[in-house]
């Protein structure tokens, strides 16, 4: 226990100092290249910053108040993102109750079976009981016009609210030798990979990127980039290896898989924000975008890692 | 015009214009409320270039909500939240204690009579004598909750006849967006979703504008306010 909390204090101290530079940083270029706010991509890198800090924040207090706190943090995060992406579903008046459960009946039982550790359950609820239970709540209200579409509109915003955004505090859950009461740590892995891939990506495509990877989707990624950024996170990860269960080989490799899938995730949520015509999901800071848009690649990448790290490392 | 001595409705001029006999858990109930307002909505307001209203104003939106007016005091400025005063029917309003509660102490209506037939006061000469207190006013002037699939109803002339009266008071057009959807016509469980307010360019009536075409032109300047992607029914 002592071991874990000094470890945790290294990485929060790590994390601060990290945290201050950039802001320091940041405040330079603003003042010398941007004083007018002009410049979008010392504004961009602000944002970004002064997310992470409330991120850090958030996060430090929910771990400070334990397992109950990390669950209950990321269960208002599947809220605000599933306010988000229900904003933007072209849902009907007949798809109200299926809404209200989604928000007030399968948002909270995921939450409860993830902190009771129900895995069985939690692995398929949403899958498989509301995949079922959803539509019929629609259907009862006979209104077919687009049916299909706004069922699978209301699947996918919970798959990818609360199904996915409940893997990251479902780590707390894993039984891992050797690790009991760290497991808090590896929620911060995870967390810092995603983050740094995002902010190494933009970074490496400011500096070299000359090939678009995807015009059509997100014009700002380019080839130069992703490989930058994806390498240059693995290394993160593989030096983080200390805070983790993993040997620095598997700590990089789990980061290569985590970066990939936020890659990839940033691109699908990408093209639905451009199918929906906004450039935001929301606004929940005051110019910088919604949770959505700060959570994308942990979305995408918290179950595999989940799943990865139960199979690989964990007893039960 | 106005008859305070109206036997209908005998307390609502001492009650409804002055916060003075005002209920004591009005304040606290009224913060609950913008709290409820937020988690639900999230809402955020669209500013026109001149920035958040610092004068007196008449604001107008479109209304398919009784939350309509919650969301625009909502975003307010709380100086100018503290003045503004939505303007709402009284038969509605004042049929149970709770609904005279939430009206009259909570958010402080000026309550009109909508039927001509049976009304003692001219609602038009009730709105101005308010403004003369100093205060803002939020007006429908669809007159109704718009359950069409419609944009936007035609406007009642109250606007109009208002304008003439202050000519002084800028009229501020004010689009509400997505709280139809939060809420349809005979829910009572409310859905999260993320609601604008977006304000307009203040307008006045021109000197000898005709009647038809200031309500066409300040239809026209809210409707110009609703997002293109705001199609769901």
């Amino acid at each position: 226990m002592t071991e874990a909390r000094s470890d945790l204090l290294t990485l929060v101290l790590g994390i601060c100092a990290f945290l201050i530079v950039a802001t320091v940083i940041g405040q330079v270029l603003q003042r010398r290249l941007s004083p007018d706010r002009s410049n979008a991509s010392i504004e961009n890198l602000n944002a970004r910053i002064n997310a992470w800090w409330v991120m850090v924040a958030l996060i430090g207090i929910a771990f400070l108040a334990g397992r109950a706190g990390v669950i209950v943090l990321f269960a208002f995060c599947s809220f605000a993102a599933l306010r988000e992406f229900v904003t933007l579903t072209r849902t009907r008046r007949a798809d109200h109750w299926a809404l209200a459960a989604a928000f007030f009946v399968v948002l909270p039982v995921q939450y409860y079976l993830v902190a009771t550790d129900w895995y069985g359950l939690y692995a398929i609820f949403i899958p498989v009981y509301a995949f079922l239970l959803m539509p019929i709540a629609a259907v009862l209200r006979g209104d077919t016009e687009r049916f299909l579409d706004r069922v699978a509109e209301v699947q996918w915003a919970l798959m990818i609210c609360v199904f996915c955004i409940s893997h990251v505090p479902a780590l707390l859950t894993l039984q891992i030798p050797g690790y009991e009461g760290r497991n808090v740590l590896l929620i911060a892995f995870l967390v810092i990979v995603v983050q740094m891939s995002d902010v190494l990506q933009y970074v490496w495509g400011k500096l070299f990127g000359r090939t678009r990877i995807a015009p059509r989707l997100s014009p700002s990624k380019t080839v130069e980039g992703f490989l930058g950024g994806v390498a240059s996170a693995t290394l993160i990860g593989a030096a983080l290896w200390w805070i983790t269960p993993f040997t620095p080989l598997q700590a990089g490799l789990l980061a290569l898989v985590v970066t990939l899938m936020g890659f990839f995730g940033g691109l699908v949520m990408s093209a639905i924000k451009r199918d929906r015509g906004v450039k935001d999901w929301g606004h929940i800071v005051e110019g910088h975008g919604g949770l959505i848009d700060r959570l994308d690649s942990v979305i995408f990448s918290a179950p595999v890692f989940f799943h990865i790290v139960r199979y690989g490392w964990s007893l039960a | 015009m106005a008859t305070d001595t109206d036997v209908a409705s005998p307390d609502r001029t001492s009650a409804d214009t002055h916060r003075r006999g005002r209920h004591p858990i009005a304040g606290p109930v009224s913060t609950l409320i913008l709290l409820f307002a937020r988690a639900v909505t999230a809402v955020r307001a669209n500013w026109s270039p001149a920035g958040p209203p610092a004068r007196q104003h008449v604001y107008f939106a479109n209304h398919s909500s009784h939350g309509d007016f919650i969301l625009i005091w909502t975003v307010l400025p709380p100086r100018e939240r503290r003045r503004t005063r939505p303007v709402a029917g009284a038969e509605y309003w004042l049929k149970s204690r709770l609904t005279r509660f939430i009206g009259r102490d909570v958010f402080n209506a000026v309550l009109i009579e909508r039927q001509q037939e049976t009304r003692s006061e001219d609602p038009v000469a009730r709105m101005a004598g308010t403004l003369d207190e100093g205060a803002s006013l939020i007006l429908f002037p669809e007159g109704t909750r718009n359950q069409t699939e419609d944009p936007l109803l035609p406007f009642k002339s109250g606007l109009y006849h208002l304008s003439r009266l202050r000519p002084d008071v800028e009229l501020v057009p004010v689009w509400i967006s997505n709280l139809n959807r939060v809420m349809p016509k005979g829910e009572f469980v409310p859905i999260p979703l993320i609601c604008t307010v977006t304000f307009g360019e203040p307008l006045r009536v021109h000197a000898d504008e005709p009647k038809q075409d200031f309500l066409d032109r300040a239809r026209a300047a809210l409707l110009s306010l609703s997002p293109h992607t705001d199609t769901a029914a």
